[in-house]
């Protein structure tokens, strides 16, 4: 009996129950039944997200412990370093950094979390590249770290300007943590995995808790009037105006962080002339990139007019040319500036800051403004 | 007279002009619109092809003439407040007026009973 044409049943979250109850509209994403919106809708969801505070199931990203064999954690650190471009040996106990796990052509493979908890490094990656990721990290560190993604963990999402005074209230500690800060801190008798950071341009937390703790935890969390569950659709709207990218549109194996515009997430001790310099995959290419700039680069793009202009459109230089200069890679409604917002790339040696650049939607040629896209804020138009 | 499309839009037909939009369960299932392009007055869409499209916040769909016909008015107030299709799809929130050129082609549409039974 052949069973390869049965489809691959969808994972479920542990907040599974919580969703449904909520009414959340449920879609397969990454392998996992997720909510995408819930009755509020995006748009509502979005705003209040901006202006209170939105609980964001992420259970279905992955968080893999890196252990060093040897019992020094500056022996993973190192070993790490060979994959992503950032100062892992620095980084100190309590806190995590944004990385990007690079291939051997400097291209993304990942875009992802390192956390420093002590003895052990903590990597939260992409949902739709756990497998992919954990192969890679065994495959190069297998001689000086035990590679285990973390099983049986939640990830809940607590985002906006209110999200510390709605976590304070069930664990005061976390109101003097920094941005970036990564803690054990005990709430409702779990311990839970919090750091400081998110994805929504907000001030916020990101809380790993045991499976089978966090339906409580979202419920006594959701107890305050300030939070509202939120759904991918706004979670997806949130990051896009602040100028993140999503892994699969923004950044794949084809795109270096130079092209990505993310070459802030590499220190000096890692660029040429650093202690460290260089000793990553692709590091010849991403160093060169560096000092002579790369072929194409990742812009943010203001549409003119409201027709949203929606990844995978091409683009060109005027509003007559059949040669395409570019490509939108996420682009949508954005509900804050109520207008149209894009990111992509465009080709480097044909346009300029400021430019304004053309999109075909539906045949018909609709002007953008390039703008630059600053360190994890709202994209500067 | 209320007819209804297996596309989910609705026309409300006097004599031989068809007010179109699009249905309650088709506004929830698109969500939070944010963008409609209406056709031109005096354009002849031929049944089953774009007349207008609208962008939730996720994606852009098309709305198909439900018959053809010319185009005699358009609902600017949903191209100034798209939401308005959210709140009111089959009032406030109507598309387009057509003038229908082939009457047959109303006996291939939905009444309101067939279609929430095609939406059950």
């Amino acid at each position: 009996m052949s069973e390869a044409h049965q489809p691959i049943p969808l994972l479920r979250t542990p907040l599974h129950k919580f969703h449904v109850e909520r009414g959340a509209r449920l879609v397969p994403f990454a392998g996992y039944e997720m909510p995408v919106q819930y009755p509020t809708g995006i748009l509502t969801e979005h705003l209040h997200t901006r202006a209170a505070a939105g609980l964001f199931d992420v259970s279905h990203m992955g968080q893999i412990a890196v252990r060093p064999i040897s019992g020094q954690l500056e022996d993973a650190a190192r070993a790490l370093e060979r994959l992503v471009p950032i100062d892992v040996t620095g980084l100190p106990h309590g806190r995590q950094r944004y990385a990007l796990l690079t291939n051997e052509a400097g291209g993304v493979l990942d875009d992802i979390m390192v956390a420093n908890r002590g003895d052990h490094l903590v990597l939260v990656v992409n949902a739709a590249c756990k497998a992919v990721d954990l192969a890679h990290l065994r495959q190069h560190l297998e001689k000086a770290c035990k590679i285990d993604q973390l099983p049986d963990r939640a990830l809940i999402a607590l985002q906006g300007p209110l999200a510390q005074a709605a976590l304070a209230g069930l664990a005061p500690a976390v109101a003097a943590m920094h941005f970036m800060e990564v803690r054990t801190v005990p709430i409702l008798g779990a311990d839970c995995e919090i750091s400081r950071s998110g994805y929504t341009g907000e001030d916020g937390f990101e809380i790993s808790v045991a499976a089978d703790r966090a339906d409580p935890l979202a419920r006594a969390l959701c107890e305050d009037s300030s939070v509202m569950p939120i759904g991918l659709g706004a979670r997806d709207t949130l990051r896009l105006e602040a100028g993140l990218c999503l892994y699969g549109s923004d950044l794949d194996s084809t795109t270096t962080p130079v092209m990505a515009a993310l070459e802030w997430t590499i220190p000096k001790v890692r660029r040429a002339g650093g202690s460290r310099a260089g000793g990553f995959l692709g590091a010849e290419i991403v160093l060169r990139q560096l000092s002579e700039g790369a072929p194409r680069r990742r812009v943010g793009l203001k549409v003119e007019g409201r027709a949203p202009v929606r990844g995978g459109t091409n683009l060109y230089a005027d509003e007559i040319s059949a040669n395409t200069i570019g490509l939108v890679t996420s682009g949508g409604f954005a509900p804050t500036a109520q207008a149209p917002i894009a990111m992509g790339y465009v080709d480097n040696d044909l346009v300029t800051a400021g430019q304004r650049i053309f999109a075909e939607v539906r045949g018909k040629r609709i002007a953008l403004r390039i703008c630059d896209l600053n360190r994890g804020g709202q994209s500067q138009c | 007279m209320l007819k209804f499309t297996e596309d989910h839009e609705w026309l409300r037909i006097e004599g031989d002009i068809a007010t179109v939009g699009i249905t309650d369960y088709a506004q929830d299932q698109l969500g939070d619109l944010v963008f409609v392009e209406l056709p031109a007055p005096g354009a002849t869409p031929e049944k089953g092809s774009a007349a207008a499209v609208v962008e939730s916040v996720k994606a852009a769909s098309d709305v198909y003439a439900p018959v053809s016909g010319e185009i005699t008015e358009i609902n600017q107030a949903i191209v100034d407040e798209p939401a308005l299709v959210n709140r009111d799809p089959m009032g406030k929130g109507w598309f387009f007026k057509i003038k229908i050129s082939d009457p047959s082609q109303l006996e291939r549409l939905l009444d309101e009973k067939a279609y929430q039974a095609m939406i059950a």
